[in-house]
């Protein structure tokens, strides 16, 4: 609708939810509970700075470095902090390795729990009930609505996220790819690929 | 790819970093956070199927209210007040002007 000041002399209100937010940031600020300075700073991190592509680096890197990919699921953590991947819900991040007769697939049935230092803010589609619940009950079903098929001899294992560990899904990598240096990897690498709801992009 | 916005509304970005901020300075561990969120969604969930967006943040939003008001450091009156404050703000600051909070 085109904006019409003689119908809004007064600024515009925002939604209820925004009011409440507001009010609560208020309450806290003004009791010194809550620095707008640190909130403006983990904005600017979720917003603009942490996603996918951090993970995609890893991913990446495992593919390419063999010393690299052994630290990293025996300690993904040690991993990341060599590539300077650090931060708050990525604290103990367990990798896990799809393989020809193993996919590897992340949910959490709680809440949301995701590594946020990897792969940044969930998407709805992780939020939501429906994935929650069908992802450990159907995995297949669930794979099969993000167009993914595997080959039924490759069995399919569910993680549940907690607010203790974090998973990060390694996939195969796609042939093809023999030569190609780590950014040009690390580019097939999708989000999904890495929560298991999905497969790299071939080259 | 393009990237997802990560969050579909402004208010959703300042009560995910209000909370993040909360933890951060100790108000509440992420644990404890996510078994008192994960208990909401649960709730809201038997009610209708959650579909993980603006739902989502309003059951967050909840979780944060009830945590806040039972810890004392943002009671539920208090809470109701300032926004009732800031709605007034609203409505009587004239458009394109910063909206402040009255005395």
């Amino acid at each position: 609708m085109p904006h019409d000041d003689h119908d809004h002399p007064h600024s515009l209100l925002p939604s209820e939810p925004a009011l409440r937010v507001k009010a609560l940031e208020s309450v806290l600020v003004a009791k010194g509970l809550v620095d707008p300075a640190a909130m403006a700073a983990i904005l600017e991190t979720y917003e603009t700075r942490v996603g996918p592509h951090l993970g995609a680096r890893v991913v990446a890197r495992a593919w390419a470095d063999l010393n690299f990919r052994a630290l990293l699921f025996e300690n993904a953590n040690a991993a990341m902090a060599e590539l300077g991947i650090t931060g708050r819900q990525g604290e103990h991040v367990v990798a896990v390795e799809n393989t020809p007769g193993t996919h590897n697939m992340v949910v959490c049935t709680l809440c949301s729990c995701y590594p946020w230092p990897l792969l940044g803010i969930p998407p709805a589609w992780y939020k939501s009930d429906a994935y929650r619940a069908r992802a450990v009950r159907e995995p297949r079903k669930v794979l099969a609505e993000f167009g993914v098929t595997l080959p039924e001899a490759q069995k399919v294992r569910v993680w549940d996220s907690t607010a203790e560990v974090r998973y990060l899904v390694v996939p195969m990598r796609p042939e093809g790819t023999d030569g190609m240096d780590e950014a040009a990897l690390a580019a097939l690498v999708t989000r999904d690929s890495m929560i298991g709801t999905g497969l790299p992009l071939a080259p | 790819m393009t990237p997802e916005r990560p969050f579909a509304e402004p208010w959703q970005a300042e009560l995910f970093a209000l909370t993040v901020a909360l933890s951060d300075a100790g108000e509440f561990t992420w644990p404890d956070w996510a078994a008192a969120f994960g208990a909401t969604l649960k709730r809201h969930g038997a009610a209708r199927e959650l579909d993980g967006g603006a739902d989502y943040w309003a059951a967050w939003l909840e979780t944060l209210e009830v945590l806040l008001d039972l810890a004392g450091t943002a009671p539920a009156d208090e809470a109701h007040e300032m926004r009732h404050r800031w709605e007034a703000a609203y409505l009587s600051t004239p458009h394109g002007k910063p909206v402040r909070l009255g005395g």
